[in-house]
């Protein structure tokens, strides 16, 4: 067994075209539980978290560029005011223990149908960029992770980075777990109103073997909301509900049966637009996001 | 103290610094996790080896001045890091206020999940003096204790908050 402790992204690819087999170790939050019980025998690490290009967000003309080593607390400290739904998913994520050392990069590399930050990185159409020995690849979230913990990276790559375009509007993240605190999400979902293109995006976790879009709802809420008042019938509400709901395919486990994970999906649903129509209601101020109302 | 980029299992020893001390290891094999290394490597059996997946927080301990759980940092990753554990924050013969807090408001009951709370309050109330008391709790949520209530804990920390303000 080896550990490989490199400084620099091209140290890294370095020691995994060495051992292109070899095991990513970020946060540890996922990984080492594996290895203590036994589930995983790594025979070579390649442990990232010293690669201070890998840390860090930046936002350059309009399109978020987050390293993979952002932590959840980094995302619940340093994001709050620009992605509000994105705070509120890394708040759910353990404990402050858990949240200091798990990586956004973890959780996508990990692509546990529960992974916390995932359905708000698909509802806004989350780039992977990944770097290995064969150059820069980049691609959609949704196209780079396949199935329950399976993802496209290819031997010798390393996910570097996530990026996705500012999408102005209200937004809003829901997470059901058997308990408020240090829960396995249960159902979850991302609702995002995207004011500028007037359409209502959506990501679903843990409802599927991985982050679901529900494009027809999407496209029917997009239509029914009126975006100048907020403006939308109870009725049509309800519907999106039931498209959501009919979107996902989830399983019964021991966390719950797939027919709660239905009904729970629907309610959340219709809860996070319900609310997002009422914060257009709000006025621009609401739905601009208070990185907006500073810069005005 | 200069480190190897890469450790082999050929030569399983490496270098740790806890509580400002630096430490050889001999490990059994690499995927040892930080708490084991602490605890059966290097003789500080401080942090506690509760639940083995970051649940419980009773192996808490500041890696880089960050709180995390040692179960889920490899210890060999663990490299080159400044280690705090409970036995490098107070003495026997010197406890800290919180240490003393925790004796005086009766915080402590069978004393697993005590040197995690430990450093998560000291964590705390280095990085926020004045917390209030939805902080307090967020900042304790992933210690586990089920003996106290938590009740006795959160009046130490608040004891601990007002003689830091008066002092």
């Amino acid at each position: 067994m080896s550990v490989a402790r490199p400084t620099t992204v091209a140290d890294a690819i370095d020691a995994l075209s060495a051992a292109p087999d070899a095991d990513l170790l970020a946060g540890g939050t996922d990984f080492m539980v594996e290895v203590n019980f036994g589930h995983r025998r790594p025979r070579r690490i390649v442990a990232l978290r010293r690669v201070d290009e890998l840390r860090g967000w930046r936002r350059v003309d309009g399109v978020y560029d987050l390293g993979a080593l952002v932590t959840y607390r980094q995302i619940e400290d340093e994001l709050a005011d620009e992605l509000p739904a994105f705070a509120a998913a890394a708040r759910t994520v353990g404990s402050p223990q858990i949240r200091n050392a798990g990586t956004i990069g973890g959780n996508i590399g990990t692509a546990s149908p529960a992974g916390d930050a995932l359905p708000l990185l698909a509802a806004l159409d989350a780039q992977v960029v990944c770097d290995g020995v064969d150059g820069r690849r980049t691609m959609p979230l949704r196209e780079f992770i396949v199935g329950p913990k399976q993802i496209e990276r290819r031997d010798g790559e390393l996910i570097a980075r996530v990026r996705f375009d500012r999408c102005r509007g209200p937004q809003h993240f829901l997470k059901v777990g058997q308990r408020n605190a240090m829960a396995i999400s249960l159902v979850s979902l991302a609702l995002v109103a995207d004011i500028d293109a007037r359409r209502v995006r959506v990501g679903i976790g843990s409802a599927a073997p991985r982050p679901v879009r529900p494009a027809e709802a999407e496209a029917f809420a997009s239509a029914a909301i009126d975006w100048t008042t907020g403006d939308i019938a109870p009725d049509d509400v309800a519907a999106f509900a039931d498209m959501v709901a009919a979107a996902t395919s989830p399983i019964t486990d021991h966390r719950g049966t797939a027919e709660y994970r239905v009904h729970a999906v629907a309610v959340l649903a219709r809860r996070a637009l319900q609310r997002a129509v009422r914060d257009l209601a709000d006025g621009p101020d609401i739905a601009d996001g208070p990185e907006m109302r500073r810069q005005r | 103290m200069t480190q190897p980029s890469t450790v082999n299992d050929e030569s399983v020893t490496y270098g740790l610094r806890v509580n400002g001390r630096e430490h050889g290891v001999q490990a059994g094999w690499l995927g040892e996790s930080l708490l084991y290394v602490l605890r059966e490597r290097l003789g500080l059996p401080g942090a506690k080896n509760a639940c083995e997946q970051g649940e419980c927080g009773s192996c808490s301990v500041l890696l880089d001045d960050v709180l995390v759980c040692a179960c889920c940092v490899l210890g060999a990753d663990a490299v080159g890091s400044d280690i705090r554990t409970v036995e490098g924050i107070g003495q026997p013969d010197s406890l800290t206020d919180v240490q003393c807090a925790f004796l005086a408001e009766g915080a402590v009951q069978c004393g697993f999940c005590t040197p995690g709370l430990i450093v998560a309050v000291h964590d705390l109330l280095d990085r926020s003096p004045d917390a209030d008391e939805l902080a307090v709790r967020e900042a304790i949520s992933g210690n586990l204790c089920r003996c106290t209530g938590y009740g006795r804990i959160f009046a130490a920390v608040a004891a601990v908050q007002r003689e830091r303000a008066d002092a």
